[in-house]
């Protein structure tokens, strides 16, 4: 038990609410740390299992250990080196921001309460801390549930989609933040349904898709399943797609207005550039696509079919206009 | 948050000991928190604002008669000690189980309605501390609204009419101070069946996750309570409904002291209060913490 045990190991966890079954035997592997993204659409259950392991719901079938932990059995106790939020962190509106940290400090026992300052000025909210919650924007309190967290000095966070409803600086700031955190060797679960978000953190995750994990495991391992895609821009492009089908290791070219797409391995990829050159064709540029997550996304999650509900493709639509939002901002990767 | 991630690296994971808050200190965090409601203070206002009208409409009217239908009533200029017995009277059949459900009713629905049930229980406290903080706290709240109301009323009634004796339900006469004493004793007294009226409302607060549905349904029962004692035929039970050991407390006020009424009351108030408390607990413990 204790530091031995992983972070969060959780075996068959089945949530069913009546006659709808909201988590599906879910198994899920986090290691000390480990920044561990838990990515699905919305509805797919990462919330439901989130809050199972953090006892607030009980499983109708499995078992979550948190450190070795059950919250089921142990209570408290199981949350010990663990904080974290679910969905949007809620807070008392009547209170200000430091009042709200100082009584959840209470909560928290031990030294919790001498860092309440410290925490607020972590998140850039001490100016702040004097203001009731009820005046606080939504990313202001996101920010504030981070704050809260800390009070812990936790060993894993546990994270709901926390840049959900931040805007474009917000989600960057958030992310440092994450990151830093993780930095100093805290381990993160981030459930998030934002690929560029979970892309740029998290070193493993788990892909779930209608309760169930239709993934676990490295993101590099997954890019590699995938086969790693590219983007061409040369001095001919159509020259270039014909030079690009006939070598072999290259698959999946197309071409369009703003070049060519394959997919190939690294070696494969030195061997295309060196035949361009060979046929007179200069490269522009050559570069890893970032839509790599997204369609190995929706391979994993799509690839039972069309037939789901209506919200789940209201949702795939989400994601995907995430991804472009991105890629609009060009993120550091050219396309 | 521009400069989070160059933000000097403070040690956020240092480790810290594990040692969880007892339930005395959630107690006492529920109560820092029932001071920064605007509701608590509602209440309690409404128990502070009674009694001086009592008083203000009494002085200025000078209708002495009117307020004769009891020996309290008849007293009310002889005796400043007067005012708090008939405030009881008055008090105690609705207005204090009022003001009691509207805090008692609120204590966990609140949580759900701030989305803050999961925020807490996310700490270092476990469910049966949460919830034994939220029942001591609402009934806290019933001591001070009764203490209080019962402090302004004499008070004012001192103030108005002197601290002199008074004449007790059996017609014997009780010096000042030991009325002032009988007093504080018989609101403590009716504090009894309050806190069954207090352990129902936790009860429906923790059931519905709905304040107003939790309050209403608090002052629900013991309208209820009254309807059935009222209806004929019902004689038998009259004993052991709620409604009827908001009286307990005049036995106190009889030479020689009845203590039948206290101790009569104080199981049945026992049998309201306590299947209340455990069915809460067991809801608290049990319920799906989710929403918010």
């Amino acid at each position: 038990m204790g530091d031995e045990a992983p972070p969060v190991k959780a075996r068959g966890l089945v949530k069913r609410y009546k006659d709808v079954l909201a988590v599906d035997h879910i198994d899920l592997n986090v290691r000390t740390g480990d920044v561990y993204g838990f990515l699905g659409p919305n509805g797919a259950g990462k919330t439901t299992t989130l809050r199972m392991a953090l006892g607030l719901i009980a499983p109708t079938e499995g078992t979550v250990e948190l450190f070795g932990r059950d919250p089921m059995r142990s209570g408290a106790r199981a949350l010990e080196g663990v904080a974290g939020f679910v969905e949007a962190p809620r807070f008392y509106p009547y209170m200000t921001g430091r009042k709200n940290l100082e009584l959840l400090a209470a909560l928290d026992g031990d030294d919790a309460g001498k860092r309440v300052e410290e925490v607020l000025e972590i998140v850039e909210l001490a100016p702040r801390g004097k203001h009731k919650v009820g005046g606080y924007s939504h990313g202001m309190r996101q920010r504030l549930g981070i704050a809260a967290a800390l009070l812990r000095r936790p060993r894993l966070l546990i994270l709901d989609e926390p840049a959900t409803g931040l805007d474009p600086a917000g989600m960057r700031d958030m992310r440092a933040l994450i990151r830093r955190l993780a930095d100093e060797g805290i381990t993160v679960l981030l459930s998030s349904h934002q690929l560029p978000e979970v892309q740029e953190l998290c070193d493993r995750v788990a892909i779930v898709d209608r309760g169930k994990v239709v993934y676990e495991g490295a993101l590099a391992d997954l890019r590699r399943q995938g086969g790693a895609s590219y983007r061409l821009r040369t001095t001919d492009d159509a020259r270039a797609y014909e030079v690009a089908r006939g070598q072999s290791g290259v698959g999946g070219a197309s071409a369009d207005e703003h070049g060519v797409s394959f997919q190939a391995d690294e070696e494969h990829v030195g061997s295309l550039s060196l035949a361009l050159a060979s046929a007179g064709i200069g490269i522009l540029a050559l570069s890893p696509q970032l839509a790599t997550l997204e369609d190995l996304f929706f391979r994993l999650t799509e690839q039972d079919g069309t037939d789901g509900p209506d919200v789940r493709e209201g949702d795939r639509n989400g994601i995907a206009n995430d991804l472009v939002n991105v890629l609009d901002q060009g993120a550091g990767v050219s396309r | 948050m521009s400069s989070v991630a160059s933000a000097p690296a403070a040690p956020i994971t240092a480790p810290r000991s594990a040692r969880a808050p007892s339930t005395l200190v959630v107690y006492g965090w529920e109560l820092r928190k029932l001071r920064s409601q605007k509701r608590t203070y509602l209440g309690l206002g409404l128990g502070v604002i009674l009694p001086l009208i009592f008083v203000i409409v009494q002085n200025v009217h000078q209708q002495h008669d009117r307020a004769g239908d009891t020996i309290f009533g008849r007293q009310i200029t002889q005796s400043g000690l007067a005012t708090p017995v008939l405030m009881l009277l008055f008090e105690s059949v609705f207005f204090l189980p009022l003001i009691a459900s509207l805090v008692a009713g609120d204590i966990v629905a609140a949580e759900d309605g701030n989305g803050t049930l999961k925020t807490i229980l996310t700490r270092s406290v476990d469910r049966g501390q949460v919830f034994a903080a939220k029942a001591l706290a609402a009934l806290s709240y019933a001591v001070v609204a009764v203490f209080l109301s019962a402090a302004v009323a004499t008070v004012g009634g001192v103030a108005s009419w002197g601290f002199n004796h008074v004449e007790t339900f059996s017609g014997s006469v009780v010096s000042a101070s030991e009325a002032l004493v009988l007093v504080f004793a018989a609101n403590a007294c009716y504090l009894i069946p309050l806190f069954a009226v207090a352990c129902i409302g936790v009860l429906l607060s923790t059931a519905t996750r709905n304040s107003t549905a939790s309050v209403v349904g608090t002052i629900g029962v013991v309208i209820l309570l009254y309807i059935i004692a009222g209806i004929p035929g019902l004689e038998g039970i009259k004993p052991y409904l709620l409604t009827e050991q908001f009286e307990n407390w005049h036995g106190l006020l009889r030479t020689p002291t009845d203590w039948a009424p206290v101790t009569h009351s104080l199981w049945v108030s026992a049998l309201y209060a306590v299947p209340s408390l455990i069915a809460g607990y067991l809801v608290f413990l049990r319920r799906d913490v989710a929403g918010g």
